[in-house]
């Protein structure tokens, strides 16, 4: 049981990941997150204003139900198989950030600078937020996949187009990471 | 009820996100920075594993649970859609530190703050519904 309580190595999840993606052709279906969000544009009545959401969304229920499992999962483990919620980083990690104004890195999952409620109500936390999230979303649903499409099944499916939209996520990864980051707190 | 598999390969999914810490905001950004080995380890082992799998599809050693054969839809092409596309969700990803799917397993963590980059990627993927005439793909 100590073994599920601890955080999980790479060489775990990985092939974890695999099965994961497994299970869902074998299931006769895809492993793909970002278009559960054209879905809920869908299920929105996003259809009334372009034709591109006028799907039967019910196709993707099976989706959905995915996503409520994501969520499910993350409880249970957050609630139950989790002791302790510290991420053990490179301690040039937390220097890095430190210099950047992120403080206390790794002492929960996520930094309070981003992600607290208090930082959430602010100005300028709801708009990193709310950008952030607009940039995923259409980004991805430009690209055609996020990681779980691209990164894991297409690469894994010897696909151009995902090894292009790989190094796409990278520049752009790279470019916040070390250009835009660094300007923001 | 059929659709109850998807939920358990779910629980499954976010379970193995939290637990990996894939859902840690500074798992993406020390990735970004190459400075632990931790995501490049996850991704690419789920890949090389992944290339057996899809060898054993396209060879039809392996069917659906019903017997019909994996076809595994390719992706769509073009240098503008891939790279353009795929910049700004990186941009995205790295400032938010988490990509569609441990978005959703953070709302189990129950962090209210991921609800607002949820809408905003749900408004994102309404906005290139709108504009996806216009962008060159």
């Amino acid at each position: 049981m100590d073994f599920i309580l601890q955080p999980w190595a790479w060489y775990v999840a990985g092939p974890v990941i695999a099965i994961i993606m497994f299970l869902l052709f074998f299931y006769g279906e895809r492993f793909g997150v970002s278009s559960n969000l054209e879905t809920l544009c869908s299920i929105g009545g996003a259809g009334k204003f372009s034709n591109y959401f006028k799907i039967d969304w019910k196709q993707n229920k099976w989706n959905l139900m995915f996503v409520a499992g994501a969520i499910t999962g993350g409880f249970i483990a957050a609630n139950w198989l989790t002791i302790n919620d510290t991420v053990a980083l490179n301690p040039q990690t937390v220097k890095d950030l430190a210099e950047i104004g992120i403080k206390n890195a790794g002492a929960t999952y996520l930094p309070d600078e981003i992600f607290s409620v208090e930082t959430m109500i602010s100005v300028k936390g709801f708009f990193i937020l709310l950008v952030a999230g607009l940039m995923v979303g259409f980004g991805a649903r430009w690209a055609g996949g996020c990681t779980s499409g691209h990164a894991i099944t297409g690469l894994s499916n010897l696909e151009i187009p995902s090894l292009i939209s790989v190094i796409g996520f990278f520049i752009g990864g790279l470019t916040m990471t070390w250009i835009i980051l660094p300007l923001l707190f | 009820m059929k659709n109850i598999k998807f939920f358990l390969i779910g629980i499954l999914f976010g379970i193995v996100m939290s637990k990996a810490e894939i859902i840690s905001w500074y798992r993406i950004y020390e990735m970004f920075k190459f400075q632990s080995f931790h995501m490049y380890g996850i991704i690419g082992s789920a890949v090389l594993i992944g290339m057996v799998s899809m060898f054993l599809f396209r060879k039809k050693v392996v069917k659906t649970f019903e017997g019909n054969e994996i076809h595994i839809p390719p992706k769509k092409k073009g240098l503008y859609r891939n790279l353009l596309g795929g910049t700004l969700f990186g941009l995205g990803w790295a400032l938010a530190g988490a990509c569609p799917g441990p978005m959703f397993v953070l709302v189990g963590k129950e962090v209210v703050s991921i609800l607002v980059v949820i809408f905003g990627a749900t408004l994102g993927a309404f906005f290139y519904g709108l504009l996806k005439d216009k962008i060159p793909h």
